[in-house]
């Protein structure tokens, strides 16, 4: 079981989120204004920000080539929920936040008029691919800048986490997802998870699983009970920590 | 006891009469007439009750045989395969074959070989293999895999198939089928022998069994060892009393069927005409009839001569059925669910003043509890056993004298083959004692007692072989060797189920075990089996045959997690059983439930086990369940509905049933026999509408599922549902008396609104899940790693399956697990027949208040969860209402 370190604090800490337009949810992180998206997107309008992680396109094909044939419609998938997301706010900078690719030889296994999307979604914008222990080079001849981390909205964005208080970080990597009990059962579902100090993406990409945030893996990271913004149809539903089981 | 006096007194050499005789013992006459047949040459259904000498009746053809042939100079190759659909008989029937193996001194070795079998000696069986091989599907699946099985079985000469009325009907039964057309491809003369309780139509089981079209190895028939050549007509019998029935085929076949290369080419044909069969099909099968039983005595209990409005368990009998239970010498408790049993078994415990020997079996056990408790009960050591369907077939426990079944008992041929397990003697009849939990069940249960009376059973319809099989069976076929893809498809469709099976569906077949089968052609370069220059298919690498074999069988299980004992370090120690992963998220750390038949504390739940410490005494949690996970059988129920409306026919029935029957009638109504009654009525806020179709649950919720979706459209407002196996009942805001009835239940339903919601539902993807993992699109275990649970297969099935769904919605496997769906898990052909006997005979009762016969649906409503988006999103606004609550704190 995973022990928060303020598990047992008694004081509930109110955070400050509310349910704005397309269902998504609003809220401060590190004290810039966040928008949660149905689709797992983080908006950062200040900035006209849009931050994706975890896309891990040719995952199929990945595991294809080991012999187990996946259907081979993730990365076009994957990169159709990204283009709704761009059409739908039209964003000045696209942020790939780690773990584009699955791994090192995907960027050659993509299919022809998929790459072609790729390059679309950087014309007129900026495109930059923080680099993922997956990707950990960037693309090779797909355009866009690769970056280790950046700074924005006085926020820090990298992909993987970073132990300790890291107040102001926006990351990746570890595929939060809830599993939310109620008396009448229990749901399973990818999910924003954030303490108001920092925050965590859910995976973007169609095939990439989740980490029960009750997992040990999440054990450290949050200063207090973390608040999840769970996946739901169409919205972002906010759960508290009390409300999560494990798997 | 029939005598072997119609039949020539050579039929068993000296040394089998002897045998026979010097225990006292006649050979039955359809023990001589499978000797017959197969001295014919001939393939045989012996149809036999329980109790009948069956298994001998099967084995003393091949043990006739081996005994008379000269000894071999070579090693020894196998004879005879024997396919089990359990384990635990396989051992069994090895020890019971090797006593007259023994006595008689023959030198024949028989062996068992299943997944329990040490791998040593699976390993010299394969070197050097028995003479007699018992074995069961999912291990003949993996011989026929390995390379070299065609060396293998070259001698085979029998394959015996047991208990074949409960595999036939089944994706197992699917595999077992294109097993066997592959053993006939290695040993074209190999006699099929099929063994079956009582059947409702032998037809359907004898066309699985046959061998099917021409395929190629069929003809010559070479049967040189004996009798008459396989397709002559053979002499009727004469009409001798004490002969048993044999029902030869007794027609010449049809000429040689047109060729199939004319019917594949020209892109693509159709499926196989019915007329290409004849020349093999069912009429190559004999069909041999045992004697009948002694008709079965079944009474059943009513506690104090009442039964309950509702419920599912009988626990308001339990004392009785305990007092029962003293009187009987050995009792056999069948429930329909394995939490039923635990609750049952608990309620027995808790009255057990004598301390009598009672155990508990069903399929969440650990395996080695299991043997125990069998072997305890062979040597009759217990007085009662506690058991789901894992006893409904197998070893022979000779002192069984009574059978309890507690709760409904969902379909007369599940009944006589739990009841045939009480007394394996022909001549007295087997006793069973019914305990109905509710007043429908009470009807269900007199309705079954009447049609086993009269030996009606409720038969499985015939099966279309499943793709998601036929795609494991080919991987496995090319990880033995290579395959050419014309000759495959005449091997495939001479199994009874794909006897229909269409050229495409084959190619496409192949294609997905290659590449996928997808639309998108991408995967090209890493094809698990590849065609050589040669025209011939095999497996890419010897990891992907290996990887095969770990898969293979056609048996998907529920993610389930071992029960452990936590240790004083809060790790896993010894292993108490497994329980299904959805049964452990309604429990919580700290709190106690039965498990195994004791009560047990939860500790903690790690990645693969649930932690346990004993909590005797606790009051202990149960877990819910719904019903049973059988559904009423279509004839049971129809019979249900005759009883019901034939008024004439309560005075059978108990008091309190009869006048709660009787309250039907006079404040609702009893509906004609082809009709089906709707009440609407106004309770509470709720406007109610409920239906009594008696059609199970299943079908019940799927219509269930689509009358709101029309009652959403027609601004009813519909606010929820509940379903049990006769009933179902929906409410809404608005009133429901004055909709169009007809309308609403119109047959279109099952058109585009039925397509809509399930390519949307939980039990679609339940079933892909299935089906990918059959069909190898998800493995169950990679070489050098423990079986996976659900949880730890690293994707989820239903990301693929949403993904697959948009981008190729007519994929192989979306098509399978259509089927799959429509048929397991929401049973669109029987609502199909429902609507459309209903159809014109909608009996409406517009009602002031709630109606007797609607107490037990609504008694039910808030015990269940609905599943789908709307279960969903209401969890997810559940807890978000919590969050809001912990705010405000």
């Amino acid at each position: 079981m995973t022990a928060l370190p303020s598990e047992n604090e008694t004081r509930t800490f109110a955070y400050d989120y509310a349910v704005a337009g397309c269902g998504s949810l609003r809220t401060i992180i590190g004290g810039a204004e966040a928008l949660l998206r149905a689709s797992g997107a983080l908006w950062l309008a200040a900035e006209r920000a849009l931050i994706v992680a975890d896309l891990h396109l040719e995952k199929g094909s990945s595991y294809a080539a080991r012999g187990q044939m996946l259907p081979p419609y993730d990365t076009r998938e994957t990169l159709g929920r990204l283009e709704s997301e761009v059409a739908a706010l039209a964003p000045a900078t696209v942020i790939l936040l780690g773990d584009t690719f699955h791994d090192r030889r995907s960027e050659g296994r993509l299919a022809r008029d998929d790459a072609a999307r790729l390059v679309a979604l950087a014309a007129g914008r900026s495109l930059i691919w923080v680099v993922g222990n997956h990707d950990a080079d960037g693309p090779r001849a797909l355009p866009g800048e690769t970056a280790d981390e950046i700074a924005l909205c006085g926020l820090i964005l990298r992909h993987e986490p970073q132990p300790g208080h890291q107040p102001g970080e926006v990351s990746g990597h570890l595929h939060p997802a809830a599993k939310v009990r109620s008396p009448r059962g229990s749901v399973r579902r990818r999910c924003f998870i954030t303490d108001a100090e920092r925050l965590i993406l859910p995976a973007f990409g169609a095939y990439a699983g989740g980490l029960n945030v009750r997992d040990a893996a999440f054990a450290g990271l949050f200063v207090r009970p973390p608040l999840t913004g769970a996946l739901g149809f169409g919205r972002v539903h906010a759960v508290g920590w009390r409300s999560l089981a494990e798997d | 006891m029939a005598d072997a006096g119609a039949l020539p007194a050579d039929l068993l050499p000296p040394r089998f009469a002897d045998w026979f005789a010097g225990r006292g013992w006649s050979p039955r006459a359809h023990q001589l007439a499978m000797v017959e047949r197969a001295r014919a040459g001939r393939d045989a259904l012996l149809i036999a009750p329980t109790g009948g000498g069956k298994t001998l009746a099967g084995f003393l053809p091949s043990l006739i045989e081996l005994a008379e042939r000269p000894a071999p100079n070579g090693p020894t190759s196998l004879h005879t395969l024997y396919i089990s659909p359990l384990k635990a008989l396989a051992v069994d029937v090895e020890r019971n074959l090797n006593a007259p193996i023994l006595q008689m001194g023959l030198p024949i070795t028989a062996e068992s070989r299943t997944g329990d079998t040490g791998i040593s000696r699976r390993q010299r069986q394969r070197v050097k293999p028995p003479e007699i091989l018992l074995t069961t599907p999912e291990q003949l699946a993996l011989l026929c895999a390995w390379e070299g099985a065609r060396l293998y079985f070259e001698n085979l000469s029998c394959v015996i198939l047991d208990e074949i009325h409960t595999l036939h009907s089944s994706k197992r039964g699917d595999l077992l089928a294109l097993d066997l057309a592959r053993l006939a491809q290695f040993a074209p003369n190999m006699r099929r022998v099929g063994l079956s309780a009582t059947v409702d139509d032998p037809e359907v089981i004898k066309a699985w069994m046959a061998r099917h079209g021409n395929a190629p190895s069929v003809s010559p028939p070479d049967r040189s060892r004996s009798g008459p050549p396989r397709f002559a007509i053979h002499p009727q019998r004469g009409g001798n009393d004490t002969s048993p029935e044999v029902s030869p085929s007794g027609e010449e076949p049809d000429a040689i069927a047109p060729p199939l290369q004319a019917q594949r080419s020209g892109g693509g044909g159709s499926a196989r005409s019915d007329e290409t069969e004849g020349a093999t099909g069912s009429d190559s099968i004999d069909l041999v009839l045992g004697p009948p039983g002694a008709e079965p005595v079944v009474d059943v209990l009513l506690s104090e001569g009442r039964v309950p409005w509702s419920g599912h368990t009988a626990q308001h009998a339990m004392a009785e059925v305990y007092e029962t239970i003293k009187k009987a010498k050995i009792a056999l408790i069948f429930v329909n669910t394995r939490f039923q049993a635990e609750f049952a078994f608990q309620e027995l415990w808790k009255l057990n003043d004598d301390a009598l020997p009672i155990a508990l079996h069903h399929g969440s056990l650990a395996a080695e509890q299991r043997r125990k408790v069998e072997a305890a009960m062979a040597r009759g050591e217990l007085r009662a056993v506690v058991c789901t369907s894992t006893l409904d077939l197998g070893i022979d426990w000779g002192d069984v004298d009574l059978v309890i079944q507690l709760a409904s008992p969902k379909g007369a041929s599940r009944m006589v083959q739990r009841i045939g397990r009480a007394n394996h003697r022909l001549d007295e009849p087997s006793r069973a004692l019914f305990v109905p939990a509710n007043r429908f069940e009470m009807l269900e249960c007199q309705a079954a007692r009447e049609a086993i009376a009269e030996n009606r059973l409720d038969g499985d319809p015939p099966r279309v072989g499943a793709l998601d099989v036929l795609a494991q069976h080919v991987m496995g076929c090319a990880c033995s060797e290579p395959f050419d893809m014309l000759k495959l498809y005449d091997e495939v469709v001479s199994a009874g189920p794909y006897r229909n099976l269409p050229w495409e569906d084959f190619e496409q077949v192949v294609d997905f075990v290659s590449t996928g089968g997808y639309a998108l052609k991408t995967y090209d370069r890493f094809r698990r089996i590849v065609q050589g220059q040669d025209g011939l298919w095999r497996v890419r690498n010897l990891e992907t045959a290996q990887r095969q074999r770990m898969n293979v069988g056609a048996i998907v299980s529920p993610a389930m997690l071992a029960v452990r004992i936590a240790t004083r370090r809060g790790q896993g120690g010894r292993k108490v059983g497994e329980i299904e992963e959805g049964m452990v998220e309604m429990l919580e750390p700290g709190e106690t439930f039965v498990f195994a038949g004791q009560v047990w504390r939860l500790v903690a739940v790690t990645n693969m086990d649930v932690l346990v410490s004993p909590a005797p005494g606790a009051d202990p949690k149960m877990p819910s369940w719904g019903g049973s996970k059988f559904a009423l059988s279509t004839y049971l129920a129809k019979r249900v509905r005759q009883l019901m409306f034939d008024q004439a026919h309560w005075s059978v029935l108990p008091d309190d049933v009869r006048e709660w029957l009787e309250a039907q009638r006079d404040r609702s109504l009893i509906p004609g026999e082809d009709e089906m009654l709707l009440e609407t009525f106004a309770r509470g806020h709720r406007n109610f509408m409920v239906c009594y179709p008696f059609e199970g649950r299943l079908a019940h919720t799927t219509l269930a599922m689509l009358l709101t979706r029309r009652l959403e459209r027609m601004g009813r407002g519909p606010l929820g549902f509940v379903c049990n196996d006769y009933a179902l009942a929906v409410w809404a805001i608005k009133p429901l008396d004055q909709v169009d009835f007809e309308e609403l239940f119109a047959q279109d339903m099952l058109g585009d609104d039925l397509e809509a919601w399930l390519a949307e539902s939980f039990m679609m993807k339940r079933a892909f899940k299935g089906c990918a993992i059959i069909a190898g699109l998800i493995e169950r275990r990679f070489p050098g790693q423990q079986q996976k649970s659900g949880r730890q297969i690293t994707f989820s099935t239903d990301l693929i399956y949403d993904t697959l769904r948009r981008h190729q919605p007519d994929h192989l496997l979306l098509r399978c697990a259509r089927d799959d769906a429509a048929t397991g898990l929401v049973d669109v052909a029987r609502l199909g027949q429902m609507l459309a006997r209903i159809k014109g005979r909608i009996r409406h009762a517009a009602l002031e208040h709630l109606s007797p016969f609607s107490v037990p649906i609504l008694l039910e409503i808030g015990k269940e969860r609905s599943p789908g988006h709307t279960g969903e999103t209401m969890i997810l606004h559940d807890a978000e209402e919590d969050l809001i609550a912990e705010a405000l704190q």
